[in-house]
């Protein structure tokens, strides 16, 4: 969910595109506590906490899963990018573009861009759950992959064009709405999770515990679906921001940081976040599947409803609204660097064109778990490229930022460290059948090693001093 | 004006907040729990529009 620091990055991003940010304009911890907790309470929400349930998650598994995992993101934020950020104090994309080059950098930029539609139109198609209550429309199944009818399609691409529309107005007045609706998210999130409980009984700590384990929680996955352990919740609350942490999107957020300790406010998007939302929204989904055990919709709108009225509802509308409307905003900006000639608002339709269209296909929400990983993996051996840059450069004997250096365009270092570390983990995943919440980490010590190695060989030190 | 909108606001949030408890303590109905919780949504979003982001 956007914020006001981050409506103030937007506002600033001309400022301070290609310079660090001046020490007159770090912001304070408090926007970064605000802007962790609102960003990571969002409609994406709605729907992982379900698809725990769905993936048969145990109880026990479920908590220490989201307690470790979400400590190991916090660390990550705060002993990877945070130091880089506040000691560069520049974008992602221009510290990129330093170590990389600009031809590399546009091609990051379009996965970058893409990434962000899907995302999107995941998010719109969550908002449809709910926008499509009213006019009983038939809901998508959690097996679905393509539209089931033509309701849902005209549904989505009309709230698909209305999103746009309100995105091609600028991002000022969506940042201010998504401030309105902040306080009141979160506190649906926790009050529907209470009243979730008492539907299923609860009443006393012992029945807490026997009605998460054997109704909510209950180890056993919904039919066709495959099943999580500790070790997926553990890995997945760990990665599902990857490219923001160790992937180094939020060096472009960070870099307004006072204190490099201020990555470890990340701690309050992921314990209200991504801890007791998945949590609560889990509550709700055990709660609509027991109340309609022969259905196997997956409508987050239909879910929240049951729970807690229309105001569940019109929380699942806004929550994917507003997580929608700043994905294309950044979409649009990651093009617009690619075709920096072309109008904004143009780029903006096009965007939002690709997002409804994908919005179309429930495979975006059924599979979001996947896509997330997906979308953390495709990134992420960009951000260990900055990592090694900082960090061993002069300790291993190479340039540091060497298309800036040597004035080239395209970094060969950076790019078959890039492809061959996501052909090596596309390998692990046919081969040796490694899930795909699993690649993140075995990928990124790949791509620091491939990065190291072959900038020794492109780019060492030596030839440096040489000429 | 604006302080009266701001405790309207907070009342709002309070509906929403408020009912989850009461229900799961039994001490009022899943449908008057939808209703406040319908009613706290209305005042929040119809008040905190007018003092939220006035600092900006």
């Amino acid at each position: 969910m956007p914020s006001t620091l981050f409506k103030k990055v937007i506002q600033e991003a001309n400022e301070y595109e290609r310079t660090p940010v001046p020490t007159k304009n770090l912001k304070s911890w408090r926007s970064f506590l605000g802007m962790y907790a609102g960003e990571h309470t969002a409609g994406t929400e709605f729907v992982i906490g379900p698809l725990f349930v769905a993936h048969g998650v145990a109880a026990g598994d479920l908590i220490s899963g989201l307690l470790i995992g979400n400590l190991l993101a916090v660390l990550s934020w705060g002993l990877i990018t945070a130091p880089i950020a506040t000691q560069k104090r520049l974008t992602l994309y221009y510290q990129l573009e330093r170590i990389v080059g600009k031809r590399l950098v546009a091609g990051y930029n379009l996965v970058n861009a893409l990434m962000f539609c899907f995302l999107a139109g995941s998010m719109i198609a969550v908002s449809a759950t709910a926008v499509g209550i009213p006019f009983g429309l038939e809901m998508p199944t959690l097996t679905d992959w393509v539209p089931r009818t033509s309701g849902w399609i005209i549904t989505v691409i009309l709230m698909g064009a209305v999103i746009t529309l309100v995105a091609i107005q600028g991002y000022s007045y969506v940042a201010r709405f998504a401030n309105l609706m902040a306080p009141w998210m979160i506190l649906i999130f926790v009050g529907a999770g209470l009243i979730g409980l008492s539907q299923l009984g609860v009443n006393s700590w012992e029945s807490l515990i026997s009605i998460s384990n054997e109704v909510i929680w209950t180890g056993i996955p919904l039919e066709g679906m495959s099943k999580f352990t500790i070790w997926h919740i553990i890995f997945f609350a760990w990665f599902c921001n990857m490219a923001m942490h160790i992937g180094m999107s939020d060096l472009t957020i960070l870099r307004y940081a006072r204190s490099w300790k201020y990555g470890f406010l990340s701690f309050a998007g992921m314990y209200i976040g991504h801890f007791f939302a998945w949590i609560a929204s889990g509550i709700l989904y055990a709660v609509f599947l027991q109340a309609n055990a022969s259905s196997s919709a997956f409508a987050p709108g239909e879910i929240a409803f049951q729970t807690a009225g229309i105001a569940g509802a019109v929380c699942v509308i806004v929550a994917g609204w507003t997580t929608a409307n700043p994905t294309i905003y950044r979409a649009g900006l990651a093009l617009q660097g690619i075709f920096p000639k072309t109008a904004t608002w143009k780029i903006t339709a096009i965007v939002g064109g690709i997002t409804s269209l994908a919005a179309c296909f429930p495979a975006l929400v059924m599979k979001l778990l996947d896509f997330v990983a997906l979308y953390g993996l495709l990134l992420m051996p960009m951000g260990a490229v900055i990592f090694a840059d900082f960090y061993f450069a002069k300790r291993f004997g190479f340039q540091s930022e060497q298309a800036l250096n040597d004035k080239k365009s395209f970094s060969i270092p950076s790019f078959i460290a890039w492809v061959l570390t996501l052909i090596i983990c596309l390998g692990l995943n046919q081969f040796y059948g490694l899930e795909i919440f699993f690649l993140g980490l075995p990928g990124w010590f790949i791509a620091v090693a491939l990065f190291v190695g072959l900038s020794k060989v492109y780019y060492p030190t030596a030839k440096l001093k040489m000429a | 004006m604006k302080a009266f909108l701001k405790i309207l606001s907070f009342i709002g949030l309070l509906l929403t907040m408020i009912p989850p408890v009461l229900i799961f303590l039994g001490k009022i109905d899943l449908e008057t729990t939808k209703l406040l919780m319908t009613l706290g949504m209305v005042a929040w979003f119809s008040t905190a529009p007018f003092w939220i982001n006035k600092k900006e």
